[in-house]
């Protein structure tokens, strides 16, 4: 992606490696009212922030900088490229906020508005707390070792007076770096304590702690060997794995919000004075009565009020086919208008929408997620209560059977623990997940949560999900070549007035000039009329077209076309699989995963899919619950199952199974269900992910193998009494450095 | 050894100096858009219609 910066085609789709501009609801839509989102401050200064995906490049904010500035009310236009956000201020009622929007807008970059507030303020905070204990940490971590080694060189030509000087300067730099920047640690050690369990930061907690203040003692009594340089190290070398843990997931975390807010951000509401209004989505309410055009996704549960068109409902049932909707009809959150516009009367809100059951299934399938205990913790579990054992009897063991006294015996302790502290063990796992993520997300691949890889390494079964999953999602005319190019040309010049997407993908079928349609008029949920070519064409249903026969009724998509003075013809569509999802399966087949696939849609589709890709176990008809009954009864067997699915309809099974994924244009409710999302046309990184996760168990644990053994061999040192600072250093450093190293292999995997 | 009175309070000052600095740029938004900063170099300010209204093209973040 380096060179990419200068490159003309740098805005094209060219640059795709990370475009999120695939989700329907950025390409097609109006742009949302953004006054809802505008913030009013104190000094007659609006705030407004907006999402924008496609920005790549200097160019890209020069344009938009420069289209917002041209406004003299505009105060303030800043583009934020690696958030892709664009801050914008102006003095208040000198502006529109629209006509802001509009202006990017036209520029080519679709936009969305959004509360910094509610995204990610919290998150912000914490990785700020991080930086500045990792610098405060790095700081101190420098000072000491500098005092150190000169004590260390000094050996017996430094006279006391000195050394003392020395480890005193050392103690007063190291003990409020270790209280300041062992706080996330000592945090979530306390945290660990209180539900009476065991991380990785309750040994690392106990030995900083216990090393930093035995070496305050082991000062004023104008002791030879302090801790100070071991105990700050430690802090810092963890720091800067919990760091790398974080940042690696930042990204893919705020690429996940991006596609969550920018579906269904506002809705717009009718008043009833006839004014209209935009409207979180959350703060609708029974009663209310929304406008939706078309191309909209519909934001509640409701009735329709007044106007008539089809819906498609694929995304909540995967049922493929649009279904017409008139006055009285009810509709789901979800749902995407396609048509005709719509006024809907909100109904449910609260417990009763279909939203809210899917959430109630999805909160009870996600109980079982919640007991998996990542494997570093797992490691601790039994690492601690060993390293505390191993501790303990050697201060027993020195006080009881040998002249060097409680002093001496405190010291040997703390040097077994600090040797013992899992430093590599603490970088072991956060150092290879960070090179993971990193390969992902150069195929597109987004890991949201921290133990996503792990649990991936796990999967034996795989579930996909059909519509949107394994097929593209969007149907195809299938028997294109049987049809008369003028007769084809002639259709498609009509199609491509309707939104409804089989007339959409007949469009898309026909390239090359076509003729202009005239006196085009849609009837919704029925089907098109016009003129092209001096004929009169009627595209839509059977019925519509005046057909009678009923030879060919069977559950394909269809589409007939009646011209005057020709017998109707029918054209008839498939939702094809991904180009590569058959070659895709057998690879996941080879390694050995169990493939189910389970629908939503009609018997016949899913049959034909599941023959068409080799999967032998299929169930058609489901509802989410069946989904989650299914993945529940695999778990039962003991089977670790990866679902795949993009609806609504599988956001409770996504929740449900042992890790899951689903493609960058699902619903907002099953990408934050779901663990890892991938973008792109192909089902391929699918496999690829499943690959880097069983390779980054591997690596995880030949580091654990590695701390293992540095331990092995360092701490009979320590218990023997042998150990000195700068034995802890220089072990310490080394284990670090080579997990850190062997991580680095990972990235063969992914070249 | 008297070289380490002023030796070791100036290396704990630089070192402070730096630790000040890191902060600052810190709650000064420096680390807020990396990846922008590196692009931004490449706008070119001099451009004739940039700078009708005489500001400066890149102003400080809030």
């Amino acid at each position: 992606m380096t060179s990419l910066a200068l490159s003309p085609a740098c805005c094209g789709p060219g640059a795709a490696a990370l475009d999120l501009a695939e989700t329907p609801t950025l390409a097609s839509g109006p742009a949302v009212d953004p006054a809802a989102f505008v913030r009013r401050e104190t000094d007659g200064i609006c705030r407004l922030d907006l999402m924008a995906e496609n920005i790549h490049c200097a160019d890209c904010i020069r344009k938009i900088e420069r289209a917002l500035r041209a406004f003299p009310a505009v105060t303030m236009a800043r583009v934020n490229l690696s958030g892709r956000r664009i801050g914008v201020a102006w003095r208040d009622g000198k502006v529109e906020p629209m006509r802001l929007v509009e202006a990017v807008t036209r520029l080519g970059y679709p936009v969305a508005p959004f509360d910094p507030a509610l995204l990610d303020e919290r998150t912000k905070a914490a990785d700020r707390e991080l930086l500045r204990c990792l610098a405060v940490a790095g700081f101190a971590a420098g000072n000491v070792m500098l005092l150190s080694v000169s004590v260390w060189s000094g050996g017996s030509d430094m006279d006391a007076a000195t050394r003392d000087l020395f480890h005193w300067l050392s103690a007063l730099i190291a003990m409020p770096a270790v209280a300041y920047a062992g706080r996330p640690f000592f945090r979530s050690a306390v945290a660990a304590l209180k539900v009476r369990s065991v991380n990785m930061d309750v040994p690392i907690s106990l030995g900083v702690i216990l090393a930093a203040s035995a070496s305050l003692m082991e000062t004023m009594h104008g002791g030879l060997h302090v801790y100070f340089d071991a105990s700050v190290t430690l802090l810092f070398f963890l720091l800067c794995g919990r760091y790398l843990d974080r940042q690696a997931r930042a990204k893919a975390r705020s690429a996940a919000e991006h596609l969550l807010a920018l579906t269904a951000v506002a809705a717009t509401v009718i008043e009833p004075d006839g004014r209209r209004r935009a409207l979180p989505v959350a703060e609708l309410k029974p009663g209310m009565i929304l406008a939706m055009a078309a191309g909209d996704r519909i934001a509640a549960d409701g009735l329709v009020a007044s106007g008539s068109s089809d819906v498609d409902n694929s995304l909540l049932t995967g049922e493929s086919l649009p279904v017409a909707v008139a006055p009285g009809a009810s509709v789901h959150a979800g749902a995407l208008n396609l048509s005709a516009p719509l006024e809907v009367t909100v109904t449910a809100a609260g417990e009763n929408t279909f939203l809210a059951g899917i959430a109630r299934l999805m909160a009870l399938a996600e109980q079982g997620r919640a007991r998996y205990v990542r494997i570093a913790d797992r490691a601790a579990r039994l690492y601690a209560p060993v390293v505390h054992i191993l501790a303990a009897s050697t201060f027993l063991g020195w006080l009881l059977f040998s002249r060097a006294g409680f002093h001496g015996a405190l010291m040997a302790a703390v040097a077994v623990l600090i040797i013992t502290c899992p430093c590599a063990l603490a970088l072991a796992v956060p150092v290879v997940q960070v090179v993971a993520s990193g390969l992902l997300l150069r195929r597109g691949i987004l890991v949201k949560s921290a133990d996503a890889l792990e649990r991936l390494a796990q999967a034996d079964s795989i579930v996909f999900d059909k519509t949107g999953t394994l097929t593209e999602g969007t149907p195809r005319l299938v028997d294109g070549g049987a049809i008369p190019g003028d007769c084809l040309r002639r259709a498609a010049a009509l199609a491509e007035a309707s939104r409804h997407p089989l007339a959409q993908a007949l469009a898309a079928s026909f390239q090359g000039p076509r003729p202009k349609a005239m006196d085009v008029v849609e009837t919704p949920g029925a089907g098109l009329s016009g003129i092209v070519e001096g004929r009169r064409l009627s595209l839509g249903s059977r019925a519509f077209c005046g057909v009678a026969d009923r030879s060919a009724d069977d559950d394909r998509m269809e589409i007939w076309l009646s011209e005057d003075g020709s017998a109707p013809r029918r054209f008839v569509f498939a939702d094809r699989p991904r180009a590569d999802s058959r070659a895709t399966i057998d690879t996941l087949k080879r390694r050995g995963y169990r493939i189910s696939l389970l629908s939503g849609d009609r018997e016949a589709v899913a049959a034909r899919i599941a023959g068409e890709l080799g999967i032998e176990d299929w169930r058609a008809g489901c509802l989410p619950a069946d989904k989650v009954a299914v993945i529940e009864s695999m778990t039962a067997e003991g089977r670790k199952v990866l679902m795949v699915g993009d609806g609504l309809n599988d956001a409770p099974a996504l929740a449900a199974g042992f890790v899951s994924m689903s493609p960058a244009t699902a619903t907002a409710v099953s990408q934050t269900a779901a663990d890892l999302l991938f973008q792109g046309r192909l089902l391929a990184p699918v496999a690829h992910a499943l690959a880097v996760a069983r390779g980054t168990e591997r690596l995880v644990r030949q580091n654990f193998a590695l701390a293992i053994i540095y331990n092995l061999g360092a701490v009979p040192i320590a218990i023997a009494g042998l150990a000195t600072p700068l034995i802890a250093a220089a072990a310490m450093s080394s284990s670090s450095l080579l997990v850190t190293l062997n991580a680095l292999r990972l990235k063969r995997l992914g070249a | 050894m008297t070289a380490l009175l002023y030796l070791v309070p100036a290396a704990l000052f630089l070192g402070l100096l730096g630790l000040g600095a890191f902060l600052w740029a810190l709650k000064s938004g420096q680390f807020e858009d990396l990846d922008g900063a590196a692009e931004r170099i490449l706008i070119d300010e001099d451009e004739p219609e940039a700078a009708p209204t005489g500001q400066a093209k890149v102003r400080p973040t809030r």
